[in-house]
C-alpha cells in the first residue's frame, strides 16, 4: 500500500485555497470566485505534490513594481523567483490563464512561498500582485494574459531543456477556454512533432468562459479525444479527486506531451454561484442581500478550516 | 571566407554561405522557420547544423512562443520567414511573448516592401511602422550584399529583439564597409537638399544623385540602416545644416517608416524645413515586378529627380535616359526566388 497521507494534506491545502480566495473576494466586494472554486484542488496538487520546485528566495511580501523589462531597466524583477531557482533538476511552472492570478497567489501562500500579508497589495496601484498578472507578479515567469501563449512558450523552454539534457519537467496550468484559440493547437502539434514529453499540462475544464457556458459560446467538444488524435497523451479526470488528478503525473513519460483534463465544478463549495448561470466568470454582487448570503456561505465554508 | 558568386555585377545569395560561416563559433544560434526554409536561404544552413534547425510548420503564432522559450533558456533564435508573417499574423505573440520581455530573438524578415511580385499578401509595406511602435524592438534594414552579410554582427550585438529587413537572391554590392549600428552612411556630401534613403531605395537614389549634381544640384545623401533607434547625431546635424529641404525615399508606406521618423526628429528639434516623403502613399500594392511597382508608386530614381525639382522649384530636364541604367532582374534565373 502506498502512503496516501499526502492526499489529506493536499486536500487541506485545497480547502485553505478555497477559503482564503473566497475571503478575499468578499473583502473586495466581488472577484473571480468561480475559478477559485473550480481549481483549488488543481493548484494544491501542482504546488503540493506534482511540481519539483526548489525553495523560493523571493521576498515573502512582494516588492513594489520596478518597471517593465527594457534595455535600460536593470531593476526588473521576474515573478518566477517565487517558484524557486532555475536549475536542470527543477521543474518549471508556466501559468497560462492570467485571470486566475488570485488563485495562484493564494496557492503560493498555502505553499509557503508568499506571506498572507502579501495579498493585501492585490490589485492596488504600484503593486506587482496584479489583478491579471504579468511576469513581474508572484509565481508568474512569463507574460500570458493574452490567452493561449504559455503552451508555446513552454514548448520552447522544454525544447531548450531537452537539448541540454535536463531532467526537470515543464508544467503548464491552462484553462479550457484556451482550447478555442488556434495557437493552442499549433502548440500541441509542435509538442507532438518534437516529442516533448517533458511538458505536462493541467487544464481546469470548468466549461465556463467570460461570456458564459462554453457550449453556448463556442463548443470545443471532446477535448481528450481531440488531443489524443493530435498525438498527445490526454487523460480525463475528476478535477476534485486528488488521487485521480495526480495519477497521470506519476506515469513514465512516453514521448507524448501530457495533458491532464481536470473536469471541475465551477461552483464547487459555493453552489449559490449557479444562480448566476450561465455567466460565472466574475462575481459582482447585485444587492446587499446577495452579498450577505455569500458572506454566510463563506462563514460556513471557513468553519473548521484554519488559515 | 568564401566569396559569394557574382553575376552581371550582382552578388548571388550572399546570405547562404555567410550565415553558415558566421554561425560556426556561435552554438547559441538556432534557426526557426515556418515552411519557408529555402525561400529564406537557410536550406544549406539546416543541412550544415541539423541539430540547431527547427522546422515549425505553417504555424507562426506558435513559432513566436517557441522562440520566446528558447531565448529565455539562453539560445538566440534567428527566425527566418517572410516579413508579413512576422509582424502581421502573429503580432500579439511577437509583442507579448518576445518584445515585452525584451528577449533575444532575431527576426530575419524577407520580402520587404515591393521587392516581390507576390502581391499584397507577401509585401511588407507597413512593417517598419508597426515595429517602430513596438517597445524594445530594434529595426535594421539591408540595402546590399555587404549589409546582408554584416547585419548579423549588428543584430547579434543587441541583447533584445531585432527586426531585420533582409534581401535574398541577387543583389548589388554598394558598400565596402560593414553596417554600423545607428550610424548613417554618407554617400554624397552637398548642401542644398538632404536625401535620406533606406534599404533597396538607396540603390535607386544613387542612380539619380550624380545626374542631379551634374545639373548643379548639391545633394547630401545619407543611407539609413538603423530605423530604430533613430538617434544618430549625424542625421540631426544634416537636418539642421541643409539649405532648402529634405526628401525621404523608402520601400514602405510613408506612414510610420523612415519619412515619419525624420519628420518626428525634425519636429522634436524645431527644424522647420520642407520635407517630402516618397514611399507608398497609404496604399497597398499588388503583384508585379519590382521595376514596374517602383515606377507605378513613384519610388524610382526619376521620382526622386522630380521631387528635387519640385522642392527647389527648378527644371533639370533630366529624363530616365540620363540616369544610371536600372538593373533588371532575371525573373527566370536560377538564383531567383524559390517558390513564394
Amino acid at each position: 500500500m502506498s502512503d496516501l497521507s499526502w492526499v489529506s494534506e493536499t486536500q487541506e491545502m485545497a480547502d485553505r485555497i478555497r477559503v482564503r480566495g473566497f475571503d478575499y473576494v468578499m473583502r473586495n466586494n466581488g472577484g473571480y470566485l468561480s475559478q477559485i472554486c473550480s481549481s483549488a484542488e488543481l493548484f494544491a496538487l501542482m504546488y503540493g505534490r506534482v511540481m519539483k520546485l526548489g525553495k523560493s528566495d523571493a521576498p515573502m511580501i512582494p516588492k513594489p513594481f520596478t518597471g517593465v523589462p527594457s534595455h535600460s531597466n536593470t531593476e526588473f524583477f521576474n515573478g518566477g523567483a517565487y517558484n524557486g531557482p532555475v536549475g536542470p533538476e527543477y521543474d518549471r511552472f508556466l501559468f497560462s490563464p492570467a485571470h486566475y492570478a488570485l488563485v495562484l497567489y493564494v496557492a503560493l501562500i498555502e505553499a509557503g512561498r508568499m506571506s498572507a500579508e502579501g495579498l493585501e497589495a492585490f490589485n492596488t496601484d504600484g503593486s506587482t500582485v496584479e489583478l491579471i498578472g504579468a511576469e513581474h507578479s508572484p509565481g508568474i515567469e512569463t507574460t500570458t494574459g493574452s490567452l493561449a501563449q504559455a503552451l508555446s512558450q513552454a514548448g520552447g523552454i522544454a525544447l531548450a531543456r531537452r537539448l541540454r539534457k535536463e531532467q526537470g519537467r515543464v508544467w503548464v496550468m491552462m484553462s479550457d477556454g484556451e482550447f478555442q484559440e488556434g495557437q493552442t493547437w499549433e502548440a500541441v502539434q509542435a509538442l507532438v512533432h518534437y516529442k516533448l514529453d517533458n511538458v505536462g499540462v493541467y487544464v481546469d475544464v470548468n466549461r465556463q468562459q467570460c461570456d458564459g457556458a462554453m457550449n453556448d459560446v463556442m463548443q470545443i467538444g471532446d477535448l481528450a479525444g481531440k488531443l489524443n488524435a493530435f498525438g498527445a497523451r490526454a487523460f480525463d479526470v475528476d478535477g476534485h479527486d486528488l488521487e485521480a488528478l495526480n495519477a497521470p503525473a506519476e506515469l513514465q513519460p512516453d514521448g507524448r506531451p501530457l495533458f491532464v483534463l481536470a473536469n471541475t465544478d465551477p461552483a464547487r463549495g459555493v453552489p449559490r454561484l449557479l444562480n448566476n448561470a450561465p455567466v460565472l466568470h466574475y462575481l459582482r454582487f447585485k444587492s446587499e442581500a446577495e452579498k450577505q448570503a455569500y458572506q454566510q456561505d463563506y462563514q460556513q465554508m471557513a468553519e473548521g478550516v484554519a488559515l | 571566407m568564401s566569396k559569394p558568386a557574382v553575376r552581371n555585377n550582382l552578388v548571388v545569395r550572399p546570405h547562404v554561405e555567410n550565415f553558415i560561416e558566421w554561425s560556426i563559433d556561435k552554438p547559441e544560434v538556432v534557426v526557426m522557420t515556418a515552411d519557408l526554409t529555402n525561400s529564406c536561404e537557410v536550406g544549406k544552413w539546416r543541412d550544415t547544423y541539423p541539430d540547431r534547425y527547427f522546422s515549425m510548420g505553417m504555424a507562426e503564432q506558435n513559432m513566436m512562443g517557441f522562440a520566446s522559450g528558447m531565448a529565455r533558456e539562453g539560445f538566440v533564435p534567428y527566425i527566418h520567414t517572410f516579413a508579413v508573417f512576422i509582424y502581421r499574423r502573429p503580432y500579439d505573440q511577437l509583442a507579448m511573448s518576445i518584445a515585452y520581455p525584451n528577449l533575444n530573438v532575431k527576426f530575419m524578415a524577407f520580402l520587404p516592401g515591393v521587392v516581390t511580385p507576390g502581391g499584397v499578401t507577401h509585401q511588407a509595406i507597413e512593417d517598419i511602422a508597426i515595429m517602430r511602435a513596438t517597445p524594445n524592438m530594434t529595426i535594421l534594414d539591408t540595402a546590399d550584399a555587404t549589409e546582408v552579410e554584416s547585419v548579423l554582427d549588428v543584430a547579434h550585438s543587441i541583447n533584445g529583439p531585432v527586426y531585420v529587413r533582409m534581401l535574398r537572391g541577387e543583389m548589388p554590392r554598394l558598400f565596402d564597409t560593414p553596417m554600423e549600428f545607428n550610424k548613417a552612411r554618407v554617400l554624397q556630401q552637398g548642401k542644398d537638399v538632404l536625401v535620406l534613403t533606406s534599404g533597396v531605395m538607396t540603390e535607386e537614389a544613387i542612380r539619380a544623385t550624380n545626374a542631379l549634381e551634374s545639373k548643379g544640384v548639391s545633394i547630401k545623401h545619407l543611407h539609413i540602416s538603423t530605423l530604430k533607434p533613430f538617434t544618430d547625431p549625424a542625421v540631426l546635424e544634416a537636418l539642421k545644416d541643409v539649405k532648402h529641404g529634405v526628401i525621404t525615399l523608402e520601400n514602405h508606406s510613408i506612414i510610420g517608416g523612415l519619412g515619419s521618423a525624420v519628420s518626428e526628429l525634425m519636429t522634436d528639434n524645431n527644424i522647420a524645413k520642407p520635407l517630402v516623403r516618397l514611399g507608398l502613399k497609404d496604399t497597398y500594392a499588388h503583384g508585379a515586378s519590382y521595376q514596374y511597382l517602383i515606377k507605378e508608386y513613384n519610388l524610382n530614381a526619376i521620382s526622386l529627380v522630380r521631387a528635387v525639382e519640385s522642392l527647389l522649384d527648378i527644371k533639370t530636364n533630366l529624363t530616365e535616359a540620363d540616369l544610371i541604367e536600372a538593373r533588371t532582374d532575371d525573373v527566370t534565373g536560377d538564383s531567383k526566388a524559390e517558390a513564394l
